[in-house]
């Protein structure tokens, strides 16, 4: 609760993810409807609280709709990646040997290639959608998780109640269900905000270069899409739905940092 | 030490064989296959299409393809471009230097930058520059970097005018270094916030870190300057986690650099890469990733030899 930036954060994701759920039920003009007549309508005319874009649809308006499929974006590829991460990670560290050295190789190889290229190339290949923008950025920001759920793992394994558990005949298995894997939730929980954050900045990335998720929907990223030729003409256009991002991402990582202090009891806050 | 290496080496090799695995799989994953595109043309016939098929070595099984394409690698032979029939080997390699030029500029800049503000945070922490460095670079890490060259082109292009929205050079201009330094201002500033926030907060991390060991302790004790002491004790110290830092780096970096490119309309290796998505041009963008993914392995690779150099621990374990 000390941690001011944390808390602010959770405030502002909490009005983000109302605004965005709740588009829909606000007397906003349409996002999608194309209105020539208030094209490049500066903010605060003509019923624009933010302005029109380039087809006169109402730039706040696609700003809440496009912060729903990025945000939903954000939170589903998050779960992909922590549950997928997270059970490497708990395999990797739990058996060792052969098939850590394995995962960890695998690991190391996925982590070689630049994210945005991978992520890229697979974008291409793929019918655009929420469905497929999540999956392939769940796939491949796994390794972050692996990592820190590996470590973690082999921290733990080594510990009396472990021992005591297999002791007293636990399976493999349950040992990592009922034993380690409830001992990490907080290092999960870190990562899980972190990779929220991550996700959304990817995801836009994307949609800016035109791959991801396709006009008329609208995503924060594509909203950026054609920005650049309208700057002479509609600067607002792109200043907007780069606040958003931004805002959200940082408001993520300021919630992760929170919470990465909150579980690590070493951590010593500055005092007021 | 020997033994250092050799299973440093090992585990390279290894990684590099699955990242070939990993890169081929990716791209005939595609839907269609690589002779996709040329399926659609209404000029080709069924019968064109399997020759061409069959040329293209496409309906041997896959496991053949990869070694076939892998012995290709290796002999120097990295396939044709789909686009323009040029060879992949020259249409990469002759985008390098743009990507380098701006790599190595935000990446000098970030890093002497990044250092300096760490250090300084370090060593005041708590004080009203830390917090600004600490939430600042927070913020910065979360500005989508397109965005920010976005904003950037429109603050110093369009509105004030000073420097040029894009490009390398003046079109049409003779090389002119004034010029050509006016061109990198811009992408490279955009590639390097992000970079100089990651730095920063590490080499604050690590500075606080050894500024706490017993022996900095000593060396105030006996009288050292303080001066002296962050500098020669402390800063050699910390600095030693931040060379694994600049190889994890690297594939951000290049991520970045291709961000960058497309925005600011940069000749380099990122931008041939979308272009190349644009057209399914397998060849370019296979080689293209694998010389990434490659470069990021044998930089890695470095930064953990120049480890094993400077920090004698290592090496004995």
């Amino acid at each position: 609760m000390r941690h001011r930036p944390a808390v602010g954060s959770v405030v502002v994701i909490a009005l983000l993810g109302l605004g965005a759920g709740f588009a829909g039920g606000l007397r906003l003009p349409d996002p999608i409807q194309i209105q020539m007549g208030h094209k490049f309508a500066p903010p605060l005319t003509k019923g624009h609280v933010l302005g029109a874009d380039e087809l006169g649809r109402d730039v706040l308006s696609r700003l809440l709709h496009a912060g729903r499929i990025s945000l939903t974006v954000g939170v589903a590829a998050m779960l992909v990646t922590v549950t997928f991460g997270a059970l490497l990670g708990t395999v990797a560290g739990y058996f060792r040997g052969a098939i850590d050295a394995v995962l960890l190789r695998i690991t190391d190889a996925m982590l070689s290639f630049p994210p945005i290229f991978l992520l890229l190339a697979l974008a291409a290949f793929v019918p655009p959608s929420l469905a497929s923008m999540t999956l392939i950025i769940g796939v491949t920001s796994w390794m972050d998780v692996t990592r820190i759920v590996r470590a973690q793992m082999l921290a733990l394994r080594e510990r009396e109640f472990v021992q005591g558990a297999r002791g007293l005949g636990a399976s493999g298995a349950r040992i990592m269900l009922r034993h380690l894997l409830p001992n990490t939730v907080g290092i999960i929980a870190v990562a899980a905000t972190l990779s929220v954050a991550r996700a959304i900045l990817l995801e836009s990335y994307i949609s800016y270069l035109g791959y991801g998720i396709q006009p008329p929907l609208a995503s924060w990223g594509n909203m950026l899409n054609n920005a650049q030729s309208y700057f002479a003409s509609a600067p607002w256009v792109a200043i907007f739905p780069g606040i958003a991002i931004t805002l959200a991402v940082t408001s993520f990582n300021f919630l992760g940092d929170g919470l990465r202090d909150a579980f690590d009891p070493r951590h010593v806050l500055p005092q007021r | 030490m020997h033994r250092y290496l050799i299973r440093r080496i090992l585990q390279a090799l290894i990684v590099l064989v699955l990242v070939s695995i990993v890169g081929f799989l990716v791209l005939h994953l595609a839907p269609g296959g690589p002779a996709a595109i040329y399926a659609n043309s209404p000029t080709m016939s069924a019968e064109d299409l399997d020759r061409l098929t069959h040329e293209l070595g496409l309906d041997r099984p896959v496991p053949e393809q990869y070694v076939r394409w892998v012995g290709g690698v290796l002999s120097g032979n990295w396939g044709r471009s789909y686009r323009d029939g040029r060879p992949v080997r020259e249409v990469v390699l002759d985008r390098i230097p743009a990507t380098m030029v701006l790599m190595v500029s935000a990446f000098t800049v970030a890093v002497g930058l990044g250092l300096f503000t760490g250090i300084v945070s370090a060593v005041r922490q708590y004080s009203l520059f830390d917090h600004l460095l600490t939430f600042g670079s927070m913020v910065a890490l979360s500005i989508p970097t397109f965005w920010l060259g976005l904003m950037a082109i429109y603050v110093f292009a369009v509105l004030l005018g000073v420097l040029p929205p894009g490009n390398m050079g003046t079109i049409g201009a003779d090389f002119a270094l004034g010029d050509r330094l006016r061109h990198l201002v811009l992408p490279a500033a955009t590639l390097g916030v992000v970079m100089v926030a990651t730095w920063s907060r590490y080499t604050r991390a690590s500075m606080l870190e050894v500024i706490g060991e017993d022996y900095i302790r000593t060396a105030r004790a006996k009288g050292v300057a303080r001066g002296a002491v962050i500098l020669k004790h402390a800063l050699k110290n910390a600095l030693i986690p931040l060379i694994t830092l600049a190889g994890l780096q690297l594939p951000l970096v290049f991520s970045g650099a291709l961000v960058a490119e497309t925005v600011f309309t940069w000749p380099g290796m990122g931008r041939l890469f979308v272009d190349s998505i644009g057209y399914r041009d397998y060849p370019v963008l296979m080689g293209l990733l694998m010389l990434t993914a490659v470069m990021v392995v044998l930089g890695n690779f470095l930064a953990d030899l120049v480890y094993a150099a400077v920090d004698p621990r290592v090496r004995l374990s």
